[in-house]
């Protein structure tokens, strides 16, 4: 449009110093009233105890706690089925741990990236466990985790979010550890919640531990790719398991039963968006609309639905 | 343009919640920093208010900082021939630069971006009579430069060049015709690391995008990495006659072309 030469657009680019993979998801980006200090676990299966997180944004008043987090004793060995959302959820966890058993605490699993559910891994150092994690987890770490905990310091105070701590023990397909007589199954899973989702199972109770692959109440959010969750979810389905601890909602739904309103949602996300992008439908026009018959059956629905519309509709409009 | 990107981000996600006009840093700083680009970009011309001329909207908050869409509009009676959008704070703020043709609709123009931190965006106008037009933006959004490369950016790669055409309702000859034309392409800024082997991405992105309705230009893009994976550049043109074929031709930074070419049929066809 000038007649005057135009430097190249290479001479413009600001120097490039950016880590930490920015991504928003799961952060907090309200503060909210949350639920009071006290740390509760309940026992939803012998020897499996489960803090149902609040349905808020991580803040003060909930320690970052808004996750669905707890602990499975075995014959020898605790598991910690990841490990809270902050350092004082992590310690807080702990400390609930040690008033049940004291067995030793050997392996941390950390079921995916999202700061809500990983931060309280430093309080678990001490205990050298094994931290367990899918084997795409280090790199989504190594992104993100910087600017997840600069986000969550500001939420929650400086020096309180807690360290970076990476797995040491990757998952690349399944695997399973025996806690003593309690033999535990790991799956890594396809893109899906996010690319680095973990599940476990515990065939002696028949609980499946999917993590965020299953949202019960609060809104999903959507990180990894559409299709794959839906995908995903039938293969858990077909676990012998008879119940669920949701990464967000009650501690325990019936399973596969829980799962009913995640596919309704996740369903109508990839029907509507098709259908938008088959009628034309612009993308910021389809933020405005699509799944909005959702609205009212899940806590921070327009916190998340945009974004998640968007995802869906990046994914789906090349099918 | 010699701070951090990172610094400039943290300080404005202080307080990220309430604080609504929370910003990376003062104005007088974005004013600095816009004049800067200015020169970089468009030399000594001055740039004159855009108000009746040029129009940018943007989400206030991005919903996904690595796809957030814009869209320029600008008045049919004041002869523009050309639109650029700066995006102040991101790496590579010259997100693209179109020259519209004779039959280019300089009315409408639409783009998906990625916004690294919170940030001014410019859209600038050029006119017949040579003078620059601006109009501002601020849009709340982080971390879209740095979004990890993943399956969609894999897909992309493994389709590479493939293009869509959509019309907007059915094409009669004489009035503009609205379009949006989809490129896959990973658009790599070299700040995305990949998941498997741990190392960042090659820059390579889109950098000229043409496109021609029977021989006859369209537009004219110069795109850069500030433009979302799988860039989609939404536009008008005149057809003359129908029916008739759009051509498009794009090269990217490694000097790879692409080209396609869609039938665009006359109304009732
Ligand atoms: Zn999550």
């Amino acid at each position: 449009m000038s007649s005057r030469p135009v430097p190249h657009p290479l001479q413009l680019h600001r120097r490039r110093v950016l880590f930490g993979g920015l991504c928003l998801c799961c952060l907090p980006t309200r503060l909210r009233a949350g639920s009071p200090a006290g740390f509760a676990t309940e026992e939803i299966a012998p020897g499996i105890h489960v803090r149902r997180g609040v349905d808020a944004e991580a803040a003060v008043e909930n320690a970052g706690g808004i996750a669905n987090v707890g602990f499975i004793v075995g014959g020898d060995a605790v598991l910690v089925t990841d490990p809270g959302g902050s350092l004082a959820d992590g310690e807080n966890l702990r400390a609930a741990i040690r008033r049940v058993t004291d067995l030793p605490i050997r392996y941390v699993v950390m079921s995916h990236v999202h700061p809500d559910h990983i931060f309280g891994a430093g309080a678990f150092r001490q205990d050298n466990p094994a931290f367990i994690g899918h084997a795409r987890l280090p790199q989504a770490l190594a992104q993100r985790g910087a600017y997840y905990r600069e986000r969550l310091e500001a939420v929650l105070g400086p020096g309180r979010a807690g360290p970076v701590v990476m797995p040491t023990l990757l998952v690349e397909t399944a695997t399973e550890l025996d806690l003593g007589d309690r033999a535990i199954r790991m799956t890594a899973h396809g893109p899906a919640h996010t690319d680095n989702d973990l599940s476990l199972f515990d065939r002696r109770s028949g609980t499946l531990f999917p993590a965020d692959l299953l949202f019960v109440g609060r809104v999903p959010s959507l990180d990894g790719s559409l299709r794959g969750w839906l995908q995903e979810l039938v293969a858990l389905e077909a676990l012998p398991a008879t119940q669920a601890v949701p990464g967000h909602g009650p501690a325990r739904v019936d399973w596969p039963a829980g799962s009913a309103d995640l596919k309704r949602y996740l369903h109508t996300l990839v029907e509507e968006t098709r259908a938008a992008i088959r009628a034309n439908i612009g993308i910021t026009a389809a933020t405005e609309t699509i799944a909005s018959g959702e609205r009212d059956r899940w806590a921070l629905f327009d916190d998340y639905n945009g974004r998640n519309v968007t995802r869906a509709y990046k994914e789906l409009e090349w099918e | 343009m010699r701070k951090s990107c990172l610094a400039l981000m943290v300080l404005g996600l202080l307080g990220p919640a309430t604080a609504i006009a929370q910003s990376t840093d003062d104005d007088a700083a974005r004013a600095e920093r816009w004049h800067e680009l200015q020169q970089a970009i468009f030399g000594d011309r001055t740039i004159g208010d855009g108000t009746g001329i040029i129009t940018l909207d943007a989400p206030q908050r991005a919903l996904d900082a690595a796809l957030v869409p814009i869209t320029i509009t600008t008045a049919a009676d004041r002869n523009v021939t050309g639109v650029a959008l700066v995006i102040d704070d991101n790496p590579g703020p010259l997100a693209a630069r179109v020259r519209f043709g004779p039959v280019g609709d300089p009315g409408f123009l639409a783009l998906r971006v990625r916004v690294n931190q919170y940030t001014l965006m410019h859209a600038v106008a050029e006119t017949s009579d040579g003078q620059l037009h601006e109009t501002a933006k601020f849009v709340k959004a982080a971390g879209g430069c740095s979004a990890p490369v993943g399956e969609n950016e894999a897909a992309s790669l493994a389709e590479i060049g493939r293009m869509k055409l959509r019309l907007q309702g059915e094409a009669v000859a004489g009035a503009p015709v609205e379009a949006q034309l989809m490129i896959r392409h990973p658009n790599f800024n070299g700040m995305q690391m990949d998941q498997l082997t741990r190392l960042y991405t090659p820059m390579r992105f889109v950098q000229v995008v043409d496109i021609s309705f029977d021989g006859a230009e369209v537009l004219h893009l110069e795109g850069d990495i500030s433009l979302s994976t799988d860039p989609v550049i939404g536009f008008r043109f005149l057809p003359g006659a129908l029916p008739g074929k759009l051509k498009v031709m794009v090269r990217d930074s490694d000097n790879a072309t692409y080209e396609a070419s869609f039938d665009v049929p006359a109304s009732g066809s």
